[in-house]
């Protein structure tokens, strides 16, 4: 029986923490309902984490330590600029693909897979709303990731009410002069690419533009690396504005349609963090399973106790319900459709809350051993705690789905 | 020389799986379960596709053997980097019984039709083990074989093989045509890329039975029974030499 012990033992001593999550029961599979096509993308995605990521994502956490290089190979195969379009450099692949994709990355290393989707973000955003030499000056080297992106919209005094923001943005000549700061600025310091919202005009969505501002820009600068509770593979820092001058060329689309494409942009982020949620659930699902089966008290497996066979079936149970609300919700802004927007808010709500207590209840199961930074479990918990705050707190999501539904028309 | 390659593929259940033989004991179940190319196999292709982007071979054609599910293998070869794919269309009962000798009856076949310059084949599948297809398919050609390789060199008409071997590496030259098989350090394959994936949707593969190629797939072969592993007995410990060697006396092993 020598070829698969050997292929085996060969993967094993490189991959010690891999779950196989692509062959998991299938009752959970995440290949259900795609199409062949989406199966190769998710299979690369798979592969990829199980390889590549998921050996390293402890260290990268306790090290904090940015992986430039595995970002770069992820960028080779494609996942650097999966939604923006092939003529930039991009793979041109659908919301939906792109949902697949991530929730497969993110098995891997959630950290940064989230990481991953904010650049895919901002290379969409220059993408969608540059003019063709933006697109041409930054989108190939976002794809590659020869670069790295922020996206700077929060400010020490802005968070939910985006739209206050005060970082201005003063015409003179050809240039911006921007003053002010933004906060909680994930890869800032680290990335070379700025997406910037800022004040162009007078208060509130309509004053506000969007500026691309490069690292090394005189008047940029940058706050202290944050110590967070997780999402430690990328660095958060402030960005600070102090008379920087940026070139009015780098302003995407028109003055004070800055908000809109923030937004815009926000819909696919807001997608691609409940996927990436996802794609931790599925993981922490897998590993309390495995545990209960193998854990013993009482006399017996931890799997024949009723409590935990039903915790067990109720966290599968909204994984999937999570996996299909998400991936409707990429089908229908694909699709541009009405309901997007609400669908989008939707999906992130429930699926990082649910996915929070999926993993949550999963450390719970492990009992003592979940605690421990031995076991994955409570990295997953910690990485994903911060998907029901940013790109727009749960709360904000309950703003804007209430919105629409009282704003009937 | 025709400057092209065929590379087989085979669709196995994935290395990951934990196997579970079928409550009649007539062989594992496969229904609902993973399945992914042959690991030897996606080095064979990787090989292959590594010659045609140093330009030393032209084209990549990947073949297998079996029912519809196969062309997902095919397409795999494909977004790595195969030009084109052929699958021979193989079901029900022939698939089940479906062996090394048939398979490199096709192999043999396809390989003269195609004029290919070179077969490569991955060492053996992880499913049955058989190490065979490789061998058979040279002997069936009557080409020269290089068999458990770990290092292939194309040198104008003649290929150097560096082979893994119980005593340690062996290095043959090799006449082309002739059949590689790949082993395990001969390359690490590479992911496919998303660009791949989606170019792989566009390259054709071909349809072909076994009767067209004048093959026979009769089994020479009859599973009786598939069974697990024995299970692992527990060990004993002993106090001192003078019991081991007891032991082992009682035990028949000394």
């Amino acid at each position: 029986h020598g070829a698969i012990w050997e292929w085996g033992a060969l993967l094993k001593s490189t991959t010690e923490t891999v779950l196989h999550i692509s062959i998991f029961n299938s009752l959970l599979t995440a290949a259900h309902g795609l199409s062949d096509e989406q199966r190769e993308f998710q299979k690369v995605a798979f592969d990829f984490a199980a390889n590549e990521m998921a050996p390293y994502m402890a260290e990268w956490d306790h090290k904090e330590i940015f992986p430039v290089e595995t970002m770069r190979k992820a960028a080779q195969l494609g996942f650097g600029g999966i939604y923006v379009q092939p003529e930039v450099g991009g793979s041109g692949l659908s919301r939906l693909d792109t949902s697949v994709i991530f929730e497969a990355l993110s098995t891997g290393c959630v950290s940064t897979t989230a990481y991953i989707s904010i650049h895919n973000m901002c290379a969409w955003m220059i993408d969608t709303f540059g003019n063709t030499e933006q697109r041409e000056k930054y989108c190939p080297d976002l794809c590659s990731m020869e670069k790295f992106a922020s996206y700077c919209l929060t400010e020490p005094g802005s968070g939910s009410d985006a739209a206050s923001l005060l970082t201005t943005a003063q015409l003179k000549g050809d240039h911006y002069i921007l003053n002010g700061s933004k906060a909680f600025i994930s890869g800032g310091g680290d990335t070379d690419v700025y997406v910037v919202m800022c004040r162009t005009g007078g208060k509130g969505a309509k004053g506000i533009s969007c500026l691309v501002v490069e690292k090394g820009t005189p008047g940029l600068s940058f706050g202290k690396k944050e110590k967070k509770v997780g999402w430690n593979s990328q660095p958060t820092r402030a960005v600070i504005f102090e008379d920087c001058a940026v070139p009015v060329a780098n302003r995407l689309g028109e003055e004070g349609q800055g908000f809109t494409i923030a937004m815009k942009g926000l819909n696919g982020g807001r997608i691609n963090i409940a996927s990436c949620s996802l794609g931790a659930a599925h993981a922490c699902v897998q590993l309390a399973r495995d545990h209960l089966l193998v854990r013993k008290q009482f006399g017996e497996t931890l799997s024949n106790n009723q409590y935990l066979q039903f915790r067990l079936a109720e966290m599968a149970t909204k994984l999937v319900a999570s996996r299909l609300l998400v991936r409707e919700a990429a089908t229908a802004l694909q699709e541009n459709r009405p309901d997007a927007v609400s669908l989008c808010s939707m999906a992130k709500l429930f699926v990082t809350d649910e996915c929070f207590n999926i993993c949550n209840q999963a450390l719970q199961m492990h009992g003592g051993y979940g605690y421990l930074k031995d076991y994955a479990v409570q990295q997953f918990v910690r990485d994903i705690r911060v998907h029901q705050i940013l790109e727009g707190t749960n709360e904000v999501m309950r703003m804007i789905i209430s919105r629409s539904l009282l704003t009937e028309s | 020389m025709s400057g092209r390659v065929l590379v087989g593929v085979k669709r196995v259940i994935d290395y990951a799986v934990k196997i579970r033989v079928k409550p009649d004991h007539s062989g594992v179940v496969t229904d609902g379960v993973k399945h992914s190319m042959n690991p030897f196999c996606e080095i064979a292709v990787e090989e292959a596709v590594k010659l045609k982007e140093k330009k030393l071979i032209k084209e990549v054609v990947a073949v297998s053997c079996g029912p519809q599910q196969v062309q997902e293998t095919i397409r795999t070869a494909l977004a790595m980097g195969a030009d084109r794919g052929i699958h021979v269309e193989v079901s029900g009962k022939d698939y089940d019984n479906m062996g090394p000798l048939q398979v490199s009856k096709i192999m043999a076949a396809l390989a003269k039709k195609e004029e290919a310059q070179l077969v490569i084949l991955g060492k053996q599948a992880i499913d049955d083990d058989c190490n065979q297809t490789g061998q058979m398919t040279a002997a069936l050609l009557d080409w020269p074989q290089g068999t458990f390789a770990s290092e292939v060199t194309l040198e104008g008409d003649k290929v150097k093989v560096v082979r893994e071997i119980d005593g340690g590496l062996e290095t043959i030259k090799i006449n082309t045509p002739a059949v590689v098989t790949a082993d395990l350090r001969l390359n690490t394959p590479r992911y496919a890329t998303l660009p791949n994936i989606m170019k792989a949707k566009k390259k054709k593969i071909a349809n072909v039975k076994p009767a067209d190629l004048g093959v026979d797939m009769a089994s020479r072969v009859e599973v009786l029974r598939v069974d697990e592993p024995p299970q692992r007995q527990a060990g004993m410990k002993v106090e001192t030499v003078e019991d081991l060697v007891g032991k082992l006396k009682e035990a028949g092993r000394i």
